[in-house]
C-alpha cells in the first residue's frame, strides 16, 4: 500500500461518527457572514444595508486575482456590514442578514437529481467556479480557480483528490463519498475538463474501506473517452494528507521547497471542493453550506452536519447534545492541526471542517522537561527535519541558522510535538521562528 | 476552556515511562546477576541506585537550586547501570565515590538530563577503573545465592585469560613452559553455553547474555531504542575480530565469544544506546555503531585493558555531535 517516506505518527484515529449520516442543521434567524474566508485579498460587498437577498446571491465580489467570491447562505435582509470578532479575537469585516424565510436565486437546482452530462468548455467551467466563490476546502481555502490556472510553464498531468481524512475524528468527507459518491466522480471529470487532462486518482486512507470500495464499484460507468479516474488506498499514517505527503505517496514526485505541486505536474483538490465544483457547475450553487463533523468521546449524539454559511458553530454542537461536562478544549478542525476556540459563538465558513470536544484531561498539556535528544521529534517529521533543533534556534533567534536548516519546509503538521516524550512545545517555537525566517526571505527578495 | 496552539494531542509518552522501559529491559540481566553474585550484587545495585537518586536530589536542591528532577527515573537508571559495570564485590564507598561522580560530573555538571556529552553510568565506571585498578578488575566467581559481598571468592574474566595468553611469549617455541600455561588458560575459557547462560566471572550485569538480549528485544518491541546502534556495533565486533581471530586463534577469543564477553552486549545494547550521547540520525548511529565497534576490538587486541567498551563508547561519545553536524537526516525537499 501506497504511503510517504520519511517520517510520520499513528495517532489514535477515534474516528466515532463514520457511520453517522448527515443532517442538516436548521437555519437560524441571523447569519453573520465573513468576506474574508479564504486566502488572498478578502472580498468586496456589492450589497448595502437594507437590502433584500436571496439564498445563493453574492454579497461579496473577488477582492484581487487570489480571492473569492462571497454568496448569502440565506434569505432575508442585510442588517449590518461591520467587523465581527471571531473566536479567536481576529476581526472580520462580516455580512450580517437577518433571516426571512428560504428564498433560493432562481436558477439554482435545488433538487437531488444527478447530472453527469457537462457540455461547458473549460474556460466555462473555471468562470463557474470563479463566480461560485469555492476555495479549497481541505482548510487552507485557497482559491480554486487559481489553482485550476496553473502557470503556462507547468505541465500537468494529474489531477489528485485528497480524500484521505487523516485527522483524527473527522468523518465528513468519509460521509460525502459514501452519500454522494456520484456528485464527486462527476466533479472530479469536471475539473479534468477544466484542466485539460485525462488522468485523476483519488488518495482514500485505507480506514475508509468502505469509501474505496464504493468509488470502485462506480468508477467504470465514469471512465470513458479515454477518462481515467483510479482509486488508490493509502496506509494509515499522519499527516498522509498533506499535499506534499500525497503527491509523493501517490506519483513519487517530490515538491521542492518553495515550489507549488503544479511544479511537479499535478493540482490537488480536497474531495469537499470537488463536490463544490460539481454543485457549482452542474446546479448553479455557490457556496452556502459546508459540511462538518461534531465530534468528541463524550460528546452525546456526535455525528456529521451540514450548516448554512454564517449559522453560529453552537448550533451544530447543540445538535450534538451540546458540550459535555468536563470538556476542557473546542477544537475547530482536527486534533492535530485544528484551532482551539474559546466558545462555540462563531459563525461557520469554508474554513470550518469540524468541531471537536476534548475532555479536561487530554486539553492540558503535560510539563515540560529537559530534551533528552531521542530523536522522536526528527523520526516522526514529515519532512525530514529537525525539530529539536529548529525550535531551539527559533527560541534563541537564530534566524539564520534556522534558515539554513530549512524551517520555511515546516508544514506545521505537529508531528514533532505529539511524538515528543518531553513534552517540549517544539511546533510552537518552529511556528514562530518560520513566521520569522519566511519575512526575513520576503524582504530579501523584495530587495 | 484551554487554549493552545496545535496539537492538541501527544503520543503520551514521557521521560519517566523511556527510563522506566530501560529499567524494565534490565530487570532480565539483574535477576541473573542475583542469581550468579547474590549478595554482592544486591548490596551493590542497592548503594549504587540509593546514591545516585541521592546526589542528584541534593545536587539539584541545593548546589542547582532547581525543582529536582528525580520523579523523571533517570538517576535510578544510571545508578542500576553504574552497578551493572561494577564487580559485585566493591566496597560501599567506592561505589558512593563512583556514583557521585557519574551523577555530579556526568550529569548535572553540564545542566542534567539530556545536556551531558558523556554516558554518566560509564563516567563513573571509567573513574572508578583508573582510581582503584584493584579492586575494579578483581571479579567474584559466579557462585548461584552467594551469600559472601568483600569475602566472596574471586577469579578471572574469560577475556583477562585470553589477555593473559596473548602476553604470553607463544611464538617462541622453546618456551615450552609458556606453551604448557597458555594450553592451561586456554581450557578455562569458558564455552558458549557458559557465556550464554553468565556463568562467567565480570561485572554484576554484564555476564549473562541470553537476559541482555532479552532486554534487548523488550527494547526494540516498546520502541524504545532502534536495532542501528546495537546491531553496528556486534556486527563490527564480529567482523572485525574474525579475520584476527583466523589469523591467530591461541591469542584471540572467536567472534562469537568477543561479543557474548566483556560487557559488549551490555555496552552495546544499554550504554551506546543512551539518547543524549548517541547520534539523532540511523545512519549517525550506525557510524557511531561501527566506531565503537572498532575502537573495542583495537583496544582488546592491542591495548592495554582486555575489554574496551567502556572507552570505545565515551570516545565516541565524544565524536557524537561531529557525527550529527554531518549526518543530518534526509530532507523531503531534496529526496
Amino acid at each position: 500500500m501506497k504511503t510517504f517516506r520519511l517520517g510520520g505518527i499513528h495517532p489514535k484515529e477515534n474516528k466515532i461518527t463514520a457511520s453517522v449520516p448527515f443532517k442538516y442543521v436548521p437555519i437560524p434567524s441571523e447569519v453573520i457572514i465573513p468576506l474574508d474566508q479564504h486566502i488572498g485579498a478578502p472580498a468586496v460587498p456589492c450589497v448595502a444595508v437594507g437590502d433584500k437577498v436571496k439564498a445563493g446571491q453574492t454579497i461579496g465580489n473577488p477582492g484581487g486575482f487570489v480571492s473569492a467570491a462571497v454568496h448569502s447562505s440565506v434569505s432575508g435582509t442585510v442588517k449590518k456590514i461591520e467587523n465581527v470578532r471571531d473566536a479567536w479575537g481576529v476581526l472580520h469585516n462580516c455580512v450580517i442578514i437577518t433571516v426571512e424565510g428560504d428564498d433560493w436565486m432562481e436558477n439554482i437546482d435545488k433538487s437531488d437529481t444527478l447530472i453527469t452530462e457537462c457540455k461547458l468548455e473549460a474556460k466555462e467551467i473555471l468562470d463557474k467556479i470563479t463566480a461560485s466563490g469555492i476555495v479549497g476546502l481541505g482548510g487552507a481555502c485557497f482559491p480554486t480557480q487559481v489553482k485550476l490556472m496553473p502557470p503556462k510553464d507547468a505541465k500537468i498531468d494529474t489531477l489528485i483528490v485528497n480524500a484521505v481524512e487523516c485527522e483524527p475524528y473527522l468523518t465528513h468527507n468519509h460521509r460525502l463519498m459514501l452519500e454522494k459518491g456520484n456528485e464527486v466522480i462527476v466533479g472530479v471529470k469536471i475539473i479534468l475538463k477544466a484542466l485539460g487532462i485525462n488522468k485523476a486518482i483519488i488518495g482514500v486512507e485505507n480506514n475508509k474501506k468502505d469509501a474505496i470500495e464504493h468509488l470502485k464499484s462506480l468508477l467504470p460507468k465514469y471512465n470513458t473517452d479515454g477518462v481515467q479516474i483510479s482509486v488508490e488506498a493509502l496506509k494509515m499514517k499522519y499527516p498522509q494528507g498533506g499535499e506534499k505527503q500525497l503527491i509523493h505517496a501517490l506519483t513519487g514526485r517530490v515538491v521542492r521547497s518553495g515550489a507549488i505541486p503544479a511544479a511537479t505536474g499535478v493540482v490537488v483538490q480536497n474531495v469537499a471542493t470537488v463536490f463544490a465544483v460539481y454543485e457549482a457547475v452542474q446546479k448553479n450553487k455557490p457556496i452556502m453550506e459546508i459540511a462538518l463533523t461534531v465530534s468528541g468521546k463524550k460528546v452525546a449524539n456526535p455525528g456529521n452536519f451540514i450548516l448554512r454559511i454564517g449559522t453560529p458553530l453552537a448550533d451544530a454542537v447543540a445538535m450534538a447534545g451540546g458540550i459535555p461536562d468536563g470538556t476542557g478544549k473546542l477544537i475547530c478542525g482536527g486534533p492535530m492541526m485544528g484551532r482551539s476556540m474559546i466558545s462555540v459563538n462563531t459563525p461557520a465558513n469554508k474554513r470550518t471542517s469540524a468541531v471537536v470536544m476534548l475532555d479536561e484531561k487530554e486539553s492540558v498539556r503535560g510539563k515540560e522537561t529537559n530534551c533528552m535528544r531521542c530523536g522522536k521529534c526528527v523520526e516522526a517529521c514529515p519532512m525530514g527535519l529537525e525539530p529539536y533543533l529548529l525550535s531551539k534556534m527559533s527560541k534563541l533567534k537564530m534566524y539564520d541558522e534556522a534558515e539554513a536548516h530549512a524551517i520555511f519546509d515546516c508544514i506545521e503538521c505537529g508531528c514533532c510535538a505529539f511524538s515528543c516524550p518531553s513534552n517540549r512545545p517544539l511546533l510552537d517555537y518552529v511556528r514562530l521562528g518560520k513566521a520569522q525566517v519566511m519575512a526575513i526571505m520576503k524582504n530579501r527578495n523584495n530587495k | 476552556m484551554y487554549i493552545s496552539p496545535s496539537p492538541h494531542t501527544h503520543a503520551q509518552g514521557s521521560v519517566s515511562r523511556t527510563m522506566l522501559n530501560v529499567i524494565i529491559a534490565l530487570v532480565p540481566a539483574y535477576l541473573a546477576s542475583l542469581y550468579y553474585f547474590g549478595i554482592g550484587a544486591l548490596i551493590v545495585s542497592l548503594i549504587s541506585i540509593a546514591s545516585c537518586v541521592l546526589f542528584e536530589y541534593l545536587i539539584t536542591k541545593f548546589l542547582l537550586k532547581r525543582e529536582p528532577t528525580i520523579s523523571d527515573c533517570s538517576a535510578i537508571l544510571t545508578g542500576l547501570l553504574l552497578a551493572f559495570n561494577l564487580p559485585s564485590n566493591l566496597p560501599w564507598w567506592i561505589i558512593i565515590l563512583g556514583a557521585a561522580f557519574a551523577i555530579g560530573i556526568g550529569k548535572m555538571a553540564f545542566g542534567g538530563l539530556g545536556c551531558n556529552p558523556f554516558n554518566p553510568a560509564l563516567v563513573g565506571r571509567v573513574f572508578l577503573l583508573i582510581s582503584f585498578p584493584a579492586e575494579m578488575t578483581t571479579w567474584p566467581r559466579p557462585i548461584p545465592f552467594n551469600l559472601h559481598y568483600l569475602d566472596a571468592e574471586t577469579g578471572a574474566t574469560p577475556l583477562s585469560y585470553i589477555k593473559e595468553i596473548a602476553g604470553l611469549d607463544v611464538d617462541s617455541t622453546s618456551s615450552a613452559t609458556a606453551i604448557k600455561s597458555a594450553t592451561t588458560a586456554f581450557e578455562s575459557v569458558p564455552d558458549y553455553l557458559h557465556l550464554l547462560l553468565g556463568n562467567i566471572g565480570g561485572s554484576m550485569g554484564e555476564v549473562c547474555a541470553i537476559a541482555l538480549i532479552i532486554g534487548f528485544i523488550y527494547l526494540l518491541c516498546t520502541k524504545t531504542i532502534t536495532w542501528h546502534i546495537p546491531i553496528s556495533i556486534l556486527a563490527t565486533v564480529a567482523l572485525f575480530t574474525w579475520p584476527l581471530y583466523a589469523h591467530n586463534p591461541i591469542i584471540m577469543a572467536d567472534p562469537l565469544t568477543q561479543i557474548m564477553t566483556g560487557g559488549l552486549l551490555l555496552g552495546s545494547i544499554f550504554m551506546a544506546t543512551d539518547y543524549a550521547t548517541s547520534p539523532m540520525t540511523h545512519w549517525g548511529q550506525i557510524i557511531y555503531g561501527i566506531g565503537i565497534g572498532v575502537i573495542t576490538v583495537v583496544i582488546r587486541t592491542w591495548g592495554n585493558y582486555p575489554e574496551g567498551m567502556s572507552f570505545a563508547i565515551l570516545i565516541m561519545n565524544g565524536i557524537t555531535p561531529l557525527i550529527n553536524h554531518y549526518v543530518r537526516p534526509k530532507q523531503f525537499s531534496k529526496l
